[in-house]
């Protein structure tokens, strides 16, 4: 199995029309089984019932950065190498990542308020995030301003490649700007500081349904970007006729 | 290549209005912002060094559709992109040109508009050194975006969209120096960031601009 395999849409397509039910119920399944379960959670000593949006919050801002970066490899893969679906991915998966990045900015904002007693901070991290927002908004206004898809295709791959060099110079100058707010990451595989077991479990079930939630979109607005460019060319070839 | 950057000059002194829009822009919101903040010193003075980097932006922004749209539709950008000289080189003297008319000019003017939103005197020459540092980046990173949008109908909108957040890195390091030089704090680390920034922006830029441009003259 290689991804060169799947540069023929038709494969891609017999592919994951078997995939996808499966992708879509282990979605639903771990996603919405990971925040019912953080709901069940006794509530934190500190913070009281509102640690319970950690298992919405920390997916979303996980899958928010991480479609950034699988867009980046779709892009670059479609640049070098011409893979079709991938340029289609890279696009399809925008506008999921826009969202996750909303999920996460709103989460914080309700989080926030009880807690640091602000909708709002400019904190470094905080602050990235919404430069993360600003940098999906461009590339998927991009994608639908450039009629030719194969221009849009590259000069978005172009955009992401620059955005992200920015995104992370940006991540690291606001350090520089501002001291933060945020705690830093709950959950490290280096230090030693852990949360604890009642919050962590729910809370990988929660990132995994997250996960399989984005590729079950992805395939799905994939799939359905192949099939507008079908229809394209099909009237097209009507026009011509 | 000089014979285009002296083109491109001659281009935009005489369109009319090349070197001092983007300064009457810069004066115009000097000028606004004690209208909408008041005027007194204590509320001025600390927001003054953003104020000026937020309208150098803003008056760099204005004028980058024009970097590539006029010769796109006459049709010299073709000819340009089939000359003997590199693409890349001619997005980068083209950035330059729009410096000269657009940024050079902000540098100059800028301790004057200092003035007038009470920035303290001991904060001028960074503000003037932060200025000339980090506005050739801007030019650069704007060549960026109109090269992307190029052949688009509605690009102007577009453009800002995609260009502002590029400029997010060099509006933090430029304000921080002139925040820095105001209160007589060390300016050398945002001072080398910024250089830094410019620096990679001017090796790496025009490769990704020229790179756009090819796909819009295909």
């Amino acid at each position: 199995m290689s991804i060169w395999e799947y540069a023929n849409p038709t494969k891609f397509m017999r592919t994951t029309e078997g995939l996808l039910p499966w992708l879509v119920g282990s979605a639903v399944l771990c996603s919405v089984g990971g925040v019912f379960w953080g709901f069940l959670t006794p509530e934190d000593f500190r913070q009281g019932s509102t640690v319970k949006i950690v298992f919405l919050h920390v997916p979303a801002a996980m899958m928010a950065i991480n479609i950034w970066v699988m867009m980046l490899v779709a892009s670059l893969i479609w640049i070098i190498r011409r893979h079709h679906v991938s340029a289609l991915a890279a696009k399809a998966a925008a506008p999921i990542g826009a969202i996750m990045t909303l999920i996460a900015l709103a989460t914080g904002a309700i989080w926030g308020q009880p807690m640091w007693g602000t909708w709002w901070e400019w904190d470094p991290r905080l602050t990235s995030f919404l430069i993360l927002f600003l940098f999906y908004v461009g590339y998927i206004a991009l994608w639908a301003a450039v009629e030719d898809p194969d221009s849009a295709a590259d000069l978005t791959g172009v955009l992401c490649l620059v955005g992200s060099v920015f995104a992370l110079l940006s991540r690291y100058a606001v350090l520089f700007w501002n001291q933060g707010l945020h705690q830093g990451a709950s959950l490290s595989v280096q230090s030693g500081e852990r949360m604890s077991s009642v919050y962590r479990y729910p809370l990988y079930l929660a990132m995994l349904g997250f996960f399989l939630l984005f590729l079950a979109l992805l395939l799905i607005r994939t799939r359905t970007e192949i099939r507008r460019r079908r229809l394209a060319a099909l009237q097209a070839r009507e026009m011509r006729a | 290549m000089i014979a285009l950057l002296i083109r491109d000059l001659r281009l935009a002194t005489r369109a009319g209005g090349g070197f001092g829009l983007g300064v009457a822009f810069f004066l115009i919101l000097s000028a606004l912002v004690p209208f909408g903040v008041g005027p007194d010193r204590a509320t001025l003075a600390p927001v003054a060094p953003g104020i000026l980097w937020v309208g150098a932006l803003l008056a760099c922004l204005l004028s980058l559709d024009r970097i590539f749209a006029l010769d796109h539709e006459d049709g010299s950008l073709d000819l340009l992109a089939t000359a003997p000289l590199p693409l890349e080189a001619a997005v980068a003297i083209k950035a330059l040109a729009h410096w000269i008319t657009t940024g050079l000019p902000l540098v100059v003017s800028a301790p004057l508009f200092g003035i007038l939103l009470q920035l303290p005197v001991q904060a001028m020459p960074w503000l003037v050194a932060s200025l000339a540092l980090g506005t050739p980046a801007l030019s650069m990173l704007g060549a960026f975006g109109a090269a992307i949008t190029v052949g688009l109908r509605r690009g102007g909108l577009l453009l800002s969209l995609l260009v502002l957040p590029l400029y997010i890195p060099t509006l933090i390091f430029g304000a921080e120096i002139t925040r820095r030089g105001a209160e007589g704090m060390a300016t050398a680390t945002p001072l080398m960031f910024l250089a830094g920034i410019t620096l990679g922006v001017l090796a790496l830029i025009p490769f990704a601009a020229a790179a756009a441009l090819r796909v819009n003259l295909r």
